[in-house]
């Protein structure tokens, strides 16, 4: 069996409590070759292995030019995500990938991009937006927008901080629930499209997180301007397979491990923000 | 296709009379293939190890009906004159639980990963009916399309040699003919047999086949054994009452999620899974570690799951379907609906097994009917 059927042994290089429930691990993978091999585009994902525990899928968050330190980063809310959080540095586990299709990087070159995630779906993005500054002559105008339940919340505060520098490049932050200190905006991300300097071309919009969020920011996308083929989404569903043969992750006839997880809003259109399915 | 004269001739057929069904037994043996069959098991016919013709379920028919299954004397000259068992011939290559791979750790916390491959012997299956067949062609569309073949399910598969009976005896909740997958094999057999009251006929569908028919002493098919087999089937078609709606259904079950039915099926739905284990293209399963009392090794298992449980769309920290009405939607939406974007046809062949074993006799004809109408759907 292959490396997507088998897990290989990684291990916990470093580990980075992010939140209250949410931490990052660094994975190093022991064996040489496989090491060597491993490659993954921004936007796929990993099955991880908790010893006699289970697996779960997290998104790859790394920079792809740095494969032999993999990150993941997890919220500790089910079983085996609150096994994974008990994981100290020398630990060992063990991991499948990179599974799926990524963000649509080579159409977005030369456009402006439009990145909008909620909460912990700033992961996946992440990913992509350390991709663009190491590029950032290929792409136009980069607009980062993150929003979070509560302010305490938003993780990864200096890097949207040092984002914040960067030329032609617009941060947005938002929190539903904010406290004294928050000098962003308080309410939802979708209230921050508006502020979005959107030229004639529109943008290349990716989004990730919660459905109902990314339903509303890419609506609110459409009636700004933006084309309906220009929006990506990252989606999320029970996976225990990866490879397209377990059926728990499907929505209608899509299978997420397979299909996507980034899909083209134009085929999950008619699938979203629909309850059940 | 259903209903048509076999076109076969007594090139590639023989005549096996009742008596000599054994060496058909024997033939598959020497050819190193241990027999699978169906008999007679605490009043059901189900698939068994089988060592002598005089196992099968001589004299026994079937009577189904919604939420019903039962067996029932039947004419002693024939051992396939019922519809079908529980199962298909899913158990047979999607085990229902499998160790897909084990994990050791040793002193320092490493892991060392090693595939369990599953030890096959080759089997002959003898009494496999075309809506199996047609279910058979389907999983492996799922578990062996290509650059993702499941090596446990190729495994199983790659080691069956497949005997099929042509199906005189439809039960009440059987559609195949509706489906276009029954009640004659059309393909995907390597021996087809139709029961008559003095023996088989005997057919070829592959190189497999050919070699165990050539074992066999068979006399030449008379055109009276030709007429009988195809008024058999012609019978088995007509008597065939329930139909699904015909074609594609998901633009009209993706266009009707919020449609009323789904709230009146549910009310009596129990979501036991049961429709799930034995519908013969059902594919969802589950994996779970399975970690030794020392915590040193661990098994990685997989076994059936269902659209029916709550964990299967279990996705951060609670379940999607939270309710019956959306966990039949998702099954009916799939089965009949999403295979086809999935797999280029419907994911039902017409068995009836879901509304026989339905414990409130749920029928999937019924409610694909009232969602999809029948047959005036766009």
């Amino acid at each position: 069996m292959d490396r997507y059927r088998l897990p290989f042994d990684a291990e916990v290089a470093e580990r980075v409590q992010e939140a209250a429930d949410v931490f990052s691990l660094y994975l190093r993978i022991p064996d040489p070759d496989l090491a060597r091999d491993y490659a993954f585009v921004p936007g796929q994902f990993n099955m991880l292995y908790l010893h006699g525990v289970g697996e779960i899928p997290i998104s790859i968050v790394s920079d792809p030019e740095e494969p032999d330190l993999l990150m993941h980063t997890l919220r500790a809310v089910g079983r085996v995500t609150k096994g994974f959080e008990k994981l100290k540095v020398g630990d060992h586990i063990g991991v499948r990938g990179p599974f799926g299709h990524g963000w649509p990087l080579a159409q977005a070159e030369g456009r402006d991009l439009l990145l909008i995630t909620g909460g912990l779906g700033c992961a996946p993005l992440v990913s992509v937006i350390e991709y663009v500054m190491r590029r950032r002559e290929r792409f136009g105008h980069v607009t980062i927008i993150q929003g979070v339940k509560h302010h305490h919340d938003l993780i990864w505060r200096p890097r949207y901080e040092a984002w914040m520098r960067q030329p032609d490049t617009t941060v947005l932050l938002a929190a539903d629930v904010a406290a004294a200190g928050w000098s962003w905006h308080v309410g939802l991300v979708t209230d921050l499209l508006d502020q979005v300097p959107l030229g004639p071309q529109g943008a290349a919009t990716m989004i990730c997180g919660p459905e109902p969020m990314m339903l509303a920011a890419a609506q609110r996308c459409l009636q700004l301007g933006v084309r309906e083929e220009d929006v990506w989404l990252s989606m999320e569903r029970n996976m225990q397979c990866a490879t397209g043969h377990c059926g728990h992750c499907q929505l209608g006839p899509q299978f997420i491990c397979k299909d996507g997880p980034v899909f083209p809003y134009t085929r999950l259109r008619t699938l979203l923000g629909r309850r059940g399915l | 296709m259903m209903g048509t004269i076999p076109t076969a001739t007594n090139e590639d057929a023989g005549f096996l009379a009742r008596e000599r069904l054994a060496t058909l037994l024997e033939a598959g043996r020497a050819l190193g293939y241990r027999w699978q069959g169906p008999q007679l098991r605490d009043g059901a016919i189900v698939m068994a190890p089988l060592e002598e013709p005089s196992a099968l379920p001589w004299g026994t028919g079937d009577r189904q009906a919604a939420g019903e299954y039962r067996t029932r004397p039947g004419d002693p000259r024939r051992a396939f004159a019922w519809a079908n068992g529980p199962q298909a011939l899913k158990p047979l290559v999607f085990a229902p639980r499998e160790t897909l791979w084990r994990v050791k750790r040793d002193a320092q916390g490493r892991l060392a990963f090693a595939a369990e491959t599953p030890l096959v012997p080759r089997t002959a299956v003898l009494g496999v009916r075309a809506c199996d067949l047609a279910a058979l062609e389907l999983q492996d569309r799922h578990f062996l399309a290509p650059g993702r073949e499941d090596p446990h399910y190729a495994e199983r598969r790659h080691a069956l040699l497949l005997v099929a009976v042509n199906c005189t005896h439809p039960a009440a909740t059987c559609f195949c003919a509706s489906t276009g997958d029954g009640p004659a094999a059309q393909t995907g057999y390597d021996l087809l047999l139709d029961e008559l009251d003095e023996g088989y006929i005997v057919r070829v569908g592959s190189q497999a086949g050919q070699a165990l028919f050539e074992q066999l002493t068979l006399r030449p098919v008379s055109e009276a054994q030709w007429q009988a087999a195809a008024s058999a089937t012609e019978q088995a078609v007509a008597a065939q009452q329930r139909v699904l709606p015909p074609g594609d259904l998901s633009g009209p079950l993706f266009g009707n999620l919020d449609h009323p039915r789904w709230e009146v099926v549910a009310e009596r739905c129990l979501s036991c899974g049961n429709c799930t284990s034995v519908c013969p293209t059902c594919f969802c399963h589950r994996q779970d570690a399975a970690p030794s009392l020392d915590g040193a090794s661990s098994d990685q298992q997989r076994s059936w799951d269902s659209c029916f449980s709550e964990g299967h769309s279990y996705v951060h920290g609670r379940s999607l379907r939270h309710d019956t009405r959306t966990r039949y939607r998702q099954w009916l939406t799939h089965k009949l609906g999403g295979w086809h974007a999935q797999y280029g046809r419907s994911g039902c062949v017409g068995c009836g097994r879901c509304i026989a074993w339905c414990p409130v006799g749920i029928d999937i004809t019924e409610e694909a009917q009232a969602i999809c109408g029948g047959g005036e759907h766009g």
